[in-house]
């Protein structure tokens, strides 16, 4: 009941923008079923949602320690680029969706140790390869676009399963996997306890370099299930697009689930919650028909808006309203 | 030269500084000294302008002196040189000297006039040091000089010197006091706080002593024995507290981890350390003697670079503090804020976690078990707390305390290592605290207790080990085990 009443910032938050997606486009929430699968304004968020959906969740115990991974846009294009160019080259789809993982896990591995062995602060760190990234996905690519016609590849991207996109149901069971992994464990609890206080968590004997170092390679594979799924979507890898940008997207989504950056607070469902809201809000800014050049500060405003409501300033400024409220 | 009288200053919930007269002569160095929260930092910061008294005057040179801020101070020629702050590592010798106050032409800096000055100051001081060089280059010692040379050079007449000394070698030292030295001969007045009672020997003429706010009295320092001072600046009274009923030595109690020549280089230099189950080993000293850095070596939270390590008579090698913990250590830190509690986790996951992290983090608690254990503590040590589920940021500083040996405990430690458990805290849950160590070495856990507080220390402790500049000075044992034995072996008595 307390979980619920303290996520009730974030969840009002989305409830108010897919209220206002309504009342801009009366057909928001219509479904239909057509060729064996749900359409309609509702699942196209989910659908469009879901690869920053899942860079977030790979963010969110990142920024529970503290820290912050710069890398994940540039991850999602080197496991596109290596999944597209491995089943192009003749591999089995499930052979190259492993390899893309495999070049997530490394890129994470990468990003932990600069951060976890030597220190290095977290933002500078990912820096290295949030621009090299970039540089081994067009290296992989040979600078081409590198398009597949592997069925069972593009599916991961475009496919439905139960009527529902395929994507929307990976980022669905990576949340719930990763809420069993923390929840179910002691993760979670070491995590918090090391981005609220590394120097003791470490004097309690919290193997605090392995979590960090675990930490950063769980989002380096997160990254690059979001860049296959991207890759599918458009049957091809582009080294130079693929996740431009969505690095920013996740850390905005993880903010809106209600995360702070001092690290701390670790809550996958809050954290996807926080993604479907910046995609409702895209949606709806795209629905309401804006002039484009209005698009991203609109985007600005609703952002600016909704970071203030669930500010510790306005929280305690709510209270004390309903206090005096009940006063009276 | 400067006079404060009736000096005040209130923080919330502390008085700083209570009433304290202080005054300063030309051409003195004139030693503060006092323990922790004494009150010599928010004394110079009173006299070099950095915070406003609440009541209180002071004069400089008989005209009335009331600085608003630092610089302010500064330009009456009050300075403070704090230790390694206050210069610019990114900028040259010279151009650290002359900050602000660059010879120009044009408004462009005129680079080598300002270079030769430079070399010119640091002439007359007797410092060889190439002005052209990058500041942040030099050795700290040399940075220190540098920006005494600097507040010289702005005709400071009362210097200021908090803690000069705390990372230099002898060497270093002994040259900081040439300059001391060559400054009080041109008439400049030097306030000095420095943990080294030796050093304070070495250099000041007069020492003024605080104690809680409180002026204790200042004196000449030919006519103030260092164990007096050291009564002074502890507060113990020298008469013998009621003669405590020691029990006798318990022989061949089982050996729970002996330490031999353990150190580190710039930490603490090589310490002998024999902990035996059922026994409470004491460690006194002053602030910055090596008793914190000591507990550190022995659990692992930082790398000795010397010594060995012995658990149940078998060599560790303790690298971590999780493997310290695997020995079966716990260790309850000083700085409670920043070492001890998860501030905005509950009191329950404060409590379970040293003992989740040991378990592992695949077998996590039951929940059912973590509330058991929460409520077990919170209960037997008297935590006052609505819940466990209060974040532990929340409780009074006694109760964090609480919290924390309740996390150890729920370890079920063999060595359980306490730095200054009592600090901060209230009277009540002192006294609660106390009866819970003696309980412990009574149930036959080994301890090794950090304090400053030496009646307390003389209580329980079945030896005490005394720390002295950051070496073992001694290791008391039996009779001497009591407050005027402690004093006399910190105040460098034969231990």
């Amino acid at each position: 009941m307390s979980a619920l009443r303290r996520a009730a910032p974030q969840l009002g938050v989305l409830a108010a923008l897919l209220l206002a997606n309504w009342i801009a486009f009366p057909g928001f929430f219509n479904l239909s079923i057509v060729d064996g699968r749900l359409t309609g304004s509702v699942i196209d968020v989910l659908n469009r949602g879901a690869p920053v959906a899942l860079l977030a969740l790979g963010m969110a115990p990142v920024i529970a320690t503290r820290g912050i991974d710069l890398s994940v846009g540039a991850v999602m294009a080197i496991a596109g680029a290596v999944a597209a160019t491995s089943v192009e080259a003749g591999h089995p789809w499930f052979v190259a969706v492993a390899l893309a993982l495999g070049a997530g896990l490394a890129a994470g591995l990468w990003n932990g140790a600069l951060v976890a062995l030597l220190s290095i602060q977290p933002i500078v760190a990912t820096l290295v390869l949030m621009v090299a990234g970039r540089g081994i996905a067009q290296l992989i690519t040979e600078g081409r676009i590198v398009t597949f016609v592997d069925p069972h590849l593009a599916a991961i991207g475009g496919g439905s399963f139960l009527g529902l996109p395929v994507p929307v149901l990976i980022a669905l069971a990576v949340a719930a996997l990763l809420t069993l992994l923390a929840r179910g464990t002691a993760l979670g609890l070491f995590v918090e306890a090391l981005g609220v206080n590394p120097r003791a968590s470490r004097l309690a004997g919290v193997e605090t370099r392995g979590l960090l170092i675990g930490v950063y390679a769980l989002c380096g594979v997160t990254a690059a299930l979001a860049g296959v799924i991207a890759a599918a979507d458009i049957r091809g890898a582009d080294a130079n697009n693929a996740g431009l940008w969505l690095e920013l997207d996740a850390i905005l989504a993880v903010v809106l689930g209600g995360a702070s950056l001092f690290g701390g607070r670790l809550s996958f469902v809050l954290t996807l919650v926080g993604a479907l809201t910046l995609q409702a809000l895209k949606t709806g800014i795209l629905l309401a028909g804006f002039r484009p050049e209005l698009n991203l500060i609109a985007m600005a405003v609703v952002v600016s808006v909704v970071l203030v409501v669930q500010s510790p300033a306005a929280r305690g400024w709510w209270q004390r309203l309903s206090a005096r409220r009940a006063a009276a | 030269m400067l006079q404060a009288r009736g000096i005040s200053r209130a923080y919330p919930g502390v008085r700083a500084l209570d009433g304290v007269d202080f005054d300063l002569r030309a051409g003195e160095v004139h030693a503060l000294m006092g323990e922790n929260g004494a009150g010599k930092s928010t004394l110079i910061k009173v006299l070099t302008g950095a915070v406003l008294p609440d009541g209180g005057t002071m004069t400089l040179d008989d005209a009335a002196y009331a600085p608003h801020d630092t610089a302010a101070a500064q330009r009456a020629g009050v300075w403070a040189v704090h230790q390694e702050i206050g210069v610019l590592p990114n900028l040259s010798v010279a151009e650290n000297l002359f900050l602000g106050y660059q010879p120009t032409r044009f408004g462009l800096i005129r680079t080598r006039a300002m270079n030769e000055r430079a070399r010119a100051l640091l002439a007359e001081l007797d410092l060889d040091v190439d002005v052209t060089r990058l500041l942040g280059t030099l050795p700290v010692a040399v940075q220190q000089m540098i920006a005494i040379a600097r507040a010289t050079r702005a005709d400071a007449r009362v210097l200021v010197l908090d803690e000069p000394t705390a990372s230099l070698d002898a060497a270093e030292v002994e040259k900081l006091f040439a300059l001391i030295r060559r400054l009080t001969a041109k008439g400049v007045a030097i306030v000095l706080i420095t943990h080294f009672l030796d050093q304070a020997y070495a250099v000041a003429d007069r020492f003024t002593v605080l104690r809680n706010g409180k002026l204790v009295g200042t004196r000449a320092a030919a006519e103030l024995p260092q164990r007096e001072l050291v009564t002074m600046m502890l507060g113990k009274e020298l008469v013998e507290a009621v003669q405590h009923e020691r029990r006798a030595p318990v022989a061949d109690r089982p050996l729970v981890a002996r330490f031999r020549g353990l150190g580190r280089k710039g930490s603490v230099e090589g310490f002998d350390l024999d902990l035996h189950a059922g026994e409470a080993v004491g460690a006194a000293g002053l602030l910055g003697s090596g008793r914190t850095e000591s507990a550190m070596l022995m659990f692992g939270a930082d790398t000795p670079d010397r010594g060995t390590a012995e658990v149940d008579g078998e060599t560790v090698r303790i690298r971590s503090p999780r493997e310290a913990i695997r020995h079966g250590f716990g260790f309850a830190p000083e700085e409670r804020k920043t070492d001890g509690i998860v501030g905005a986790l509950s009191i329950r996951e404060n409590i379970i976690l040293a003992l989740q992290a040991r378990t592992g983090w695949a077998r996590k608690l039951p929940r059912a078990k973590q509330d058991a254990i929460a409520n077990h503590y919170i209960d037997l040590l008297g935590i006052r707390t609505p819940d466990a589920e209060k974040p532990i940021e929340q409780l009074s500083g006694g109760n964090q305390q609480k919290a924390l040996l309740a996390r150890w405990l729920a370890t079920a430690p063999r060595l359980l290592i306490l730095d200054e458990p009592t600090r901060g805290i209230d009277v009540g849950a002192h006294a609660e605290i106390v009866k819970l160590i003696e309980k412990l070495r009574d149930d036959g856990m080994a301890l090794y207790v950090i304090s400053s507080e030496i009646e307390e220390l003389a209580t329980y402790a079945d030896r005490v080990t005394v720390m002295r500049d950051r070496r073992q000075a001694g290791m008391l044992e039996g009779d001497r085990v009591s407050v005027t034995g402690i004093v006399d072996a910190i105040a460098g008595g034969a231990a």
